[in-house]
């Protein structure tokens, strides 16, 4: 269920490319912005990187959250995915993994811009970079993809989103942005930061995959 | 039962006046602040009194996800909206009692910024409520009733490794290491109070939760037997 769910997704997003597409031109909107605004140069940009990045990518990100369940609203698929035997989990899965998927093409493809337009150079090791990202964009995706299934119900979905995800994922970006700035500085250790985002993504998915079930059949 | 919530309320006025009378003249002038030290004396039992709403709050929310109770969802509804109410005077107070005493209005420390946080997630949390269509708000309010409260100490965690790690601008505020015994008689009063306060708006929002959702209730009952005549 989980990975016909999922191959499904994939091959519409691969079809179609529209979340790829909408998110990637946002976020380089972003990138674009930020530098007009700040202006940085190499040391300063070190210094903001982390800040930019997540940022950007959180933007991003609800983009293609919000399409999500969207298409599935069509047609009745979710009613029909309701009545089905299958186990809500393991919908819910699929999607998180999927939208996990976007977002980390979405990162592939656009951090060697952000290297190019802030001339980064990372003093830290840049490995740990790949661990902040897993991490970080499990934390996002996990939630994201929770309360996109809350907010298509409300009556303004698209702005709903970001209402709810902002508040409850404030402390994972500043582990992921204060991790992100340790590692290009290399003044800090990020490794308590790390473990903060693991913990952070143990519990929410835990807590997601414990209530998804009562917010699919909602009535 | 009209007559016991009338003698309530009574009571409650009573106890606040007293309380503020206690707060205001009874409590000893602190030595280096001076009396504005006294907004200490709503500051503290209204922070406590939105830690307690929101408690109830992740309780009712609980309960109701487990028995689809609508009373439950009701009390959860009225703890939140009350609970932000208390802790918007937290976060007014708090700036008007830090500008004098520390210097500043505000400093991103571990509780303010943790308390900020809060706010901002049970505000989201009525929005979603508002804006949801229908019986499925309860459900869906639940849910992000039980992330917000579990979101809590990890917010508290982070920042607080956030702010140890940067030289903070503020010496220390620690307010609760070295009470007065004078000071507690009247903290404890005001914080009696501020919960009777708060039992009686989260009773009347609760009573309004209720009667809205037998206005609906009938309307849709109406609704109904309109089509068939």
């Amino acid at each position: 269920m989980t990975r016909a769910t999922l191959a499904k997704d994939l091959r519409m997003e691969w079809r179609s490319k529209d979340a790829i597409n909408s998110m990637l031109f946002f976020a380089l909107l972003v990138v674009v912005i930020f530098s007009f605004a700040f202006n940085p140069n190499a040391e300063e940009s070190r210094q903001i990187a982390g800040g930019l990045i997540w940022v950007a990518f959180l933007f991003a990100a609800v983009v293609a959250l919000n399409q999500t369940w969207a298409r599935e609203l069509r047609n009745q698929v979710l009613d029909a995915y309701r009545v089905s035997p299958a186990p809500a989990n393991a919908l819910f899965l699929a999607k998180a993994i999927g939208n996990f998927l976007f977002v980390s093409v979405l990162e592939a493809l656009m951090a060697p811009l952000f290297i190019i337009f802030y001339n980064l150079r990372s003093v830290g090791p840049a490995w740990q970079l790949v661990v902040v990202a897993v991490l970080g964009t499990w934390a996002l995706v996990v939630n994201g993809t929770f309360f996109a299934a809350l907010s298509i119900r409300t009556r303004s979905r698209e702005i709903m989103l970001p209402l709810i995800l902002f508040p409850i994922s404030i402390p994972a970006l500043l582990a992921m942005v204060d991790s992100t700035t340790s590692i290009l500085t290399g003044e800090a250790s990020p490794d308590f930061w790390i473990k903060m985002l693991l913990v952070y993504d143990v519990v929410f998915t835990a807590v997601c995959l414990l209530l998804f079930e009562s917010v699919l059949n909602a009535e | 039962m009209k007559l016991v919530s009338k003698l309530f309320i009574a009571l409650t006025v009573a106890v606040l006046i007293f309380a503020a009378y206690q707060g205001l003249f009874v409590a000893p002038t602190e030595r280096t602040m001076g009396n504005v030290q006294r907004i200490f004396y709503y500051h503290v039992p209204s922070a406590w009194t939105a830690f307690l709403l929101f408690f109830a709050n992740f309780a009712a929310s609980i309960v109701y996800l487990l028995k689809r109770n609508p009373a439950a969802d009701a009390v959860a509804a009225a703890t939140a909206e009350v609970g932000v109410v208390f802790c918007t005077v937290v976060l007014v107070t708090g700036p008007i009692w830090a500008r004098p005493v520390w210097g500043i209005w505000w400093t991103w420390d571990a509780r303010l910024t943790t308390t900020l946080v809060l706010w901002l997630i049970y505000v989201s949390y009525l929005v979603l409520r508002r804006y949801s269509i229908g019986t499925q708000t309860s459900v869906l309010a639940a849910a992000l009733a039980i992330f917000g409260f579990v979101d809590v100490p990890i917010v508290y965690m982070t920042i607080r490794w956030f702010r140890t790690q940067h030289p903070s601008p503020v010496i220390g505020g620690g307010e609760g290491s070295g009470l007065d015994p004078s000071m507690w008689p009247p903290l404890l009063w005001n914080w009696l109070a501020f919960s009777m306060l708060a039992i009686i708006l989260g009773a009347a929002r609760y009573r309004l939760q209720r009667m809205e959702e037998d206005v609906e209730e009938q309307h849709a009952q109406a609704a109904l037997q309109g089509s068939g005549r």
